[in-house]
């Protein structure tokens, strides 16, 4: 080939999957991976500190400090640190995998300028105590103009990343540099983008016309009108998270065990299933807002709703069987479980990516949509229960999904390996187990009414006195535990990150170094290189032990579904 | 692989113990899908419907006068009003309390316009735990039924400013 040579100095390949880096789009999967890690650090410890208040013998802040730390914490986490990193996975997804230089560096660097002086002023004017709206900044409560504009430069330059990403995709196909379909985890990016473009369209439609409100251009927006727009961004940007989870979740398992789809037309009917149904979720944060019909209520979080359940429920099977069927490729066949006990479990990556799936699976995605039922949800609304919903999806699902990606990104795009790889396999349990253990503590204490976003459970101060129950205050000591361990295994992953890719060893021209015994790896390697032998056939899947997982996983979900409105029974008439 | 394009024709449908699963999920999310609109005429508890546009200046005016005429006592400085069983009666959010106190009787329905006079409220009745959210411009009705008697506290659970967690209000529900 003539264009050897040019290639060459543009790109590197891989030396553990054979797979071709564009050196270009590497810049640009290391920036933003880095910045997402620094947003991590600012939002967690904003994160700590609430966990400290909320933990009503401690009551660390005042409550100023509190309401602004909840604005930075939700600011940082939601938006900035995941979408950071979610950029970072679009790079890499539509250059590395489909063997394509990226469409433009020109537009990646002007997005990147877009979203860190985005992220730079929001932070200034939330810190500067201009901006103490909340993440959701409902109106009439009214923040300085910088916090509408510091966001809607951060979504412009989202935006952007996300047409660089479907222009690569383009020259991809038009250059032919891939044959056929594009892989799976780039299908799942594909998803994820295109959620993250419908999502930021409302964010522009609900947060312009309120910074035109806060020059005093405009007048305010209808409140009701705002909420029913910022949840189009609020609750569409978590389904950019799941497509991207589920991504990283195929990834990672092919990456450790070998894995691969049993059935692609099943993995990426999901996929379509998120972008075609997910729209309508957005209607399970106004189930108890006046204005709106049961009729609309009901329609928009259930019939079309729950075929995007249904895709959730479709990756929890796909995910496990496609490692049950290739640890029994390797010969892992005794009993049901004895494939899961042989797991990579050594490997932070895995362990990181496992513990992801179980916690979404059975904590976030089971109470999400019991408490995303129109009536269920009177006995949710904006409690500790909400929080103890999304804490489990989006902190132990996506979060913990992507800490586990870096242990592959390190090593894999900055070429560094780790020090202290004893505390880096605790680190994923040391995270999700602090995330389990907060998000329980608020789910029980949401069940006795203590409200979120809220300084003192007590009340102290108000005219008429209240309180609760002794036990919510137990469930509130419960979430600032989990809350401090939680803290612990971020700091933990700071340190593991910031010191491999700063000064760890340099592997260049070296494979990945296993976590693995080399026995193990070598199995692995074969299943990757090699693949399987009844590739594009059709063949029966026996997965037995996976079947048995979600069966305890269905029955779990209708107990507590179900246990949901007998409580609901116990109410008040009301209608 | 999920990494590598996959080679060849690879729709197919689902096999095996995979199409089992998929359709049980999808099972599962039909009988999700039934029991909502099921609860709706069957159930008791439903997020209330009717809405009225309203001016908050108009609001507070009706407030005002449904304390005026119904005014049984006081709690803390604070109006304590008894509306007909089955009558309408007003009660409204504002920084920071929940105006007025409501006496209402056990299984007795009313008609409670919900309202706002600044900011976004989320109305709380503990330890129950219903809540509903509340906006200025909108004259939220619950057709509620107290089927249980004590005092009852109401509190705010969305963030309407510095004095949120002060935000309180009662209800008393008294046997018949």
């Amino acid at each position: 080939m003539s264009t050897e040579t040019v290639k060459a100095a543009a790109h590197r390949v891989c030396e553990t999957t054979g797979l071709s880096i564009f050196l270009k789009a590497q810049f640009f999967v290391k920036i933003n991976a880095v910045l997402a890690v620094i947003f991590l650090l600012v939002g967690g410890i904003a994160a700590l500190l609430l966990a400290l208040t909320r933990w009503s013998n401690v009551m660390l802040l005042n409550d100023i400090w509190y309401y602004r730390m909840i604005t930075l914490h939700g600011v940082n986490m939601l938006v900035f640190w995941i979408i950071f990193f979610e950029m970072a996975i679009l790079y890499f997804a539509s250059t590395t995998l489909l063997n394509t230089k990226m469409f433009s560096k020109k537009l990646a660097h002007v997005s990147l300028a877009l979203m860190v002086a985005g992220a730079v002023v929001t932070n200034y004017i939330i810190l500067k105590g201009q901006a103490d709206v909340m993440l959701t900044s409902y109106p009439p409560l009214e923040a300085h103009p910088l916090f509408y504009l510091g966001i809607i430069l951060f979504a412009v330059g989202a935006l952007l990343v996300a047409f660089n990403f479907f222009a690569t995709l383009y020259i991809a196909k038009k250059n032919k540099t891939y044959e056929g379909s594009m892989p799976l985890v780039t299908f799942g990016a594909a998803t994820a983008a295109i959620i993250a473009v419908v999502a930021l369209l409302h964010g522009a439609a609900a947060l312009v016309p309120t910074f035109f409100w806060s020059m005093g251009w405009m007048e305010m927006m209808d409140p009701g009108v705002y909420r029913l727009l910022w949840w189009g961004l609020g609750h569409h940007s978590q389904q950019i998270n799941v497509a991207a989870m589920v991504s990283v979740w195929y990834f990672v398992a092919t990456m450790s065990t070998g894995a691969k789809p049993l059935n692609e037309t099943v993995c990426r009917g999901a996929f379509i299933l998120y972008i075609l149904f997910i729209n309508l979720a957005a209607a399970h944060h106004l189930l108890v807002d006046p204005g709106l019909s049961s009729e609309w209520k009901i329609w928009n979080t259930s019939y079309a709703m729950y075929l995007a359940v249904l895709a959730s429920m479709i990756h929890g099977y796909t995910v496990p069987a496609s490692m049950e069927v290739a640890m029994r490729r390797k010969g892992y066949n005794k009993g049901i479980f004895g494939w899961f006990a042989k797991l990579p479990w050594k490997d932070p990556g895995f362990s990181a990516v496992a513990l992801s799936a179980i916690i979404f699976g059975f904590i976030g995605g089971i109470t999400g949509v019991t408490l995303g039922t129109e009536q269920i949800n009177i006995m949710a609304h904006n409690t500790l229960r909400i929080p103890g919903h999304f804490h489990a999806t989006v902190v132990g699902g996506t979060t913990l999904a992507f800490m586990g990606l870096c242990y592959y990104l390190v090593p894999l795009i900055f070429q560094k390996d780790f020090y202290m790889k004893k505390l880096a396999r605790i680190q994923p349990w040391l995270f999700g187990g602090g995330i389990v253990l907060m998000s329980f503590g608020m789910s029980f204490a949401g069940t006795y009414g203590v409200p979120r976003r809220t300084y003192d459970s007590d009340f102290g101060g108000a005219i008429l006195e209240t309180g609760f129950d002794p036990i919510a205050h137990i469930f509130l000591g419960l979430l600032g535990v989990g809350g401090v361990i939680a803290f612990v295994g971020l700091l933990l992953f700071l340190v593991l990150i910031v010191s491999a890719v700063f000064f760890g060893p340099s592997i260049k021209g070296q494979k990945m170094p296993t976590w693995q015994t080399d026995r193990e790896q070598k199995m692995t390697d074969d299943l990757i290189s090699k693949g399987y032998e009844e590739e594009g056939k059709d063949y029966h899947i026996k997965t037995p032990g996976t079947i048995a997982l979600v069966l305890i996983f269905l029955l779990s979900f209708a107990i507590y579904y179900f246990a949901n409105w007998a409580a609901l029974a116990d109410l008040w008439h009301i209608r | 692989m999920s990494i590598f394009h996959p080679k060849g024709n690879w729709y197919r449908p689902p096999t095996g113990t995979e199409r089992l699963w998929v359709g049980l999920a999808l099972a599962w999310c039909l009988v999700m899908s039934i029991t909502m609109p099921w609860w709706h005429f069957q159930g008791k508890q439903n997020a209330p419907q009717t809405t009225y546009e309203v001016d908050p200046s108009a609001f507070i005016q009706r407030v005002n006068q449904f304390v005026e005429t119904n005014r049984v006592g006081e709690m803390n400085n604070v109006p304590i009003v008894e509306p007909e069983p089955g009558g309408d009666a007003y009660l409204l959010g504002q920084m920071w309390q929940w105006y007025p106190v409501l006496k209402l009787k056990k299984d007795q329905t009313y008609r409670i316009h919900v309202s706002s006079a600044d900011l976004q409220h989320g109305l709380s009745i503990l330890p129950i735990n219903m809540n509903i959210h509340v906006l200025p411009g909108y004259d939220y009705v619950m057709e509620i039924t107290p089927t249980t008697a004590g005092e009852f506290s109401l509190i705010c659970n969305e963030f309407c400013g510095i004095g949120h967690h002060r935000m309180t209000g009662k209800i008393i529900v008294e046997e018949t």
